[in-house]
């Protein structure tokens, strides 16, 4: 055990201070939340509610006149979906750019790396047509198909397989076993940290989406939370105890995932290689 | 014999693998771009069917090189590119300080990386409220303090950009935090200590160990950060949609209200192909500038 020092406990109180400042516009939206509706707007802020509107706000949110009900089960399943979906589509092409030596493989990860660069309103229009084509617009499998292809995923994963050493699946070769099942038996199981962070980012990522369901989605019974939230602002616009409490329902699944696996996000935007 | 039929083996297996997932980006991402590029040089309109297709040439980059509306978001973007050494700047001082000084460094981790996982449509109603010109909470502070005519803020056309901008350092500390952190537990020790020896002040040592340490990351950050801030749709979107008078207005959200408003497929999709050209530019002059600096 260190001895305690003076100037650390310092620039700890310091960095708390910097902290307070820094989540205050959230712990703000929470407070107000709970507030009835003439409060909010009071100053000095009353950080604690004098008096409390939170079970009645949140009801209101989650069962009055806009279905956030249906738009939290919407959110729910496109995003399950689209991870599991991203997971398995990226981690197969992890393994064959890092482990099997095929003809014209790093070409083709160059390609795959390029795309990268494309921004996705740039092809906006294009994937609409040939959305309304394939007759995926309007559909959650579209969405879903959207946040599928994992690029990223792919380049992140690739790393986390080129951690496997090369004479476990030589090895693994030579007693008869085929890519397939080394592939699920050997190879999955080591990058387990790796899925782990993908899959949690990749969640968020697809939960927070706004541009997709606001380009992809026309049916308002197949809007997801994002869409859901930015309708209730327009309608309930001036109640911002009601918006508040509609935000905090949408960030609320994320904080949690968040919490629980906040070693894991961490540690693979720290690998080096994510951005949102 | 044997080793190659284990080759045709492996290519067939190594095709099988990434297939799904050169699928995806080809009917997503490849087609879609090249797609782009031949309706950027007609006068299409994606209601009117592949019937009424007409090539005009250059004519709808010839237009946009005259719009006023486009400079102005190309103008806002460039401009957006500030937010990126300013959050690098604040997140190399806070992971330097967490890192080396503090306790309870992952408490501080999870605080700093909040925003970063809020979506931006929750950001924005969230930070719409406390913008609020004449009773928000931040005018409210500001008005506690002293300052009779605090800034309107989001309505205020002088104002709004540099609203979004503080919303855009929000956002993106943690993660800049996050990365510089896992960086600075890359220095080995042993270089501070010979420092130390040699009686080098830890200013001295900052500059010439830790950022000279550090400017992989750093240019990883700035590429990243410059592309990320051309791409700020939702928070524009739901915070403003351009306004006031333009004055938020950004290519991307330029490109989403030309395309499925105003419905020009074709004008849209050259305001695409010249943010893509914008940004592969944007990236090569960074590539090139780094060997100036980076050490690996």
């Amino acid at each position: 055990m260190q001895p305690i020092r003076v100037n650390r406990v310092l620039v700890t109180v310091l960095m708390a201070f910097a902290g307070i400042f820094f989540i205050m516009p959230f712990l703000w939206m929470l407070s107000a939340s709970f507030k009835p509706e003439l409060d909010v707007m009071k100053y000095p802020i009353q950080w604690i509610p004098e008096t409390w509107r939170a079970i009645e706000n949140y009801r209101e949110v989650m069962f009055g006149t806009v279905p956030f009900g249906l738009y939290y089960w919407n959110s729910i399943k496109v995003t399950l979906a689209t991870t599991a979906f991203s997971l398995t589509i990226s981690s197969m092409a992890a393994y064959g750019f890092s482990k099997i030596a095929f003809k014209g493989r790093d070409f083709l990860f160059l390609v795959v790396l390029a795309t990268f660069m494309i921004p996705s309103q740039a092809v906006l229009v294009p994937q609409f047509i040939i959305y309304r084509w394939f007759g995926l617009f309007d559909s959650h499998i579209g969405l879903m198909l959207l946040g599928a292809s994992g690029v990223l995923g792919t380049f992140m994963l690739r790393q986390f397989f080129m951690g496997i050493n090369n004479e476990i699946i030589e090895s693994a070769r030579m007693d008869g076993a085929n890519h397939w099942s080394i592939f699920c038996k050997i190879a999955i199981p080591l990058v387990m940290p790796g899925l782990a962070t993908y899959m949690i980012l990749r969640f968020i990522w697809t939960w927070n989406d706004y541009q997709g369901p606001l380009v992809f989605l026309r049916s308002e019974n197949l809007y997801t939370i994002q869409l859901g939230i930015r309708k209730f602002s327009d309608m309930h616009g001036e109640f911002y105890s009601l918006m508040m409490a509609g935000t905090v329902i949408a960030i609320f699944p994320l904080l949690l995932i968040f919490i629980f696996g906040q070693k894991y996000v961490i540690a693979g935007v720290a690998s080096g290689s994510v951005k949102g | 014999m044997k080793q190659r039929k284990q080759s045709f083996y492996n290519s067939i297996a190594g095709y099988l693998f990434v297939l799904p997932m050169l699928l995806t980006t080809m009917l997503l991402t490849i087609i879609p771009i090249f797609l782009s590029g031949i309706i950027s040089f007609t006068d299409w309109n994606f209601i009117t069917g592949l019937g009424n297709i007409h090539f005009i040439g250059f004519g709808n980059y010839e237009e946009l090189f005259k719009d006023e509306h486009f400079w102005r978001a190309m103008t806002n973007n460039l401009t957006m590119i500030l937010t990126v050494p300013f959050s690098m700047i604040i997140a190399l001082v806070l992971a330097v300080l967490i890192d080396r000084m503090t306790y309870f460094k992952s408490f501080f981790k999870v605080i700093y990386f909040m925003p970063f996982i809020s979506s931006f449509v929750a950001v924005s109603l969230l930070w719409r409220v406390l913008y609020h010109p004449t009773s928000g909470p931040i005018n409210g502070f500001l008005k506690s303090i002293g300052i009779a005519n605090p800034p309107l803020w989001l309505a205020d056309p002088k104002y709004a950009l540099i609203a979004v901008m503080i919303i855009m350092v929000w956002t993106g500390l943690g993660f800049n935090m996050i990365l510089f952190i896992a960086g600075l537990q890359g220095i080995p020790k042993d270089l501070y200590e010979a420092a130390d020896m040699d009686g080098a002040s830890k200013f001295r040592q900052f500059m010439n160990i830790t950022i000279p340490m550090l400017s992989p990351t750093i240019f990883f950050l700035l590429i990243t950060g410059v592309i990320g801030s051309f791409k700020v749709f939702d928070l524009v979107m739901v915070l403003t949609e351009g306004g006031p008078a333009g004055s938020t207005s950004v290519i991307v959200h330029y490109l989403y209200e030309v395309a499925f408003v105003n419905l020009r497929s074709g004008y849209a999709s050259a305001i695409g192909i010249v943010l893509l050209f914008s940004l592969i530019i944007v990236t090569v002059v960074q590539w090139f500038g780094q060997k100036k600096w980076v050490n690996y």
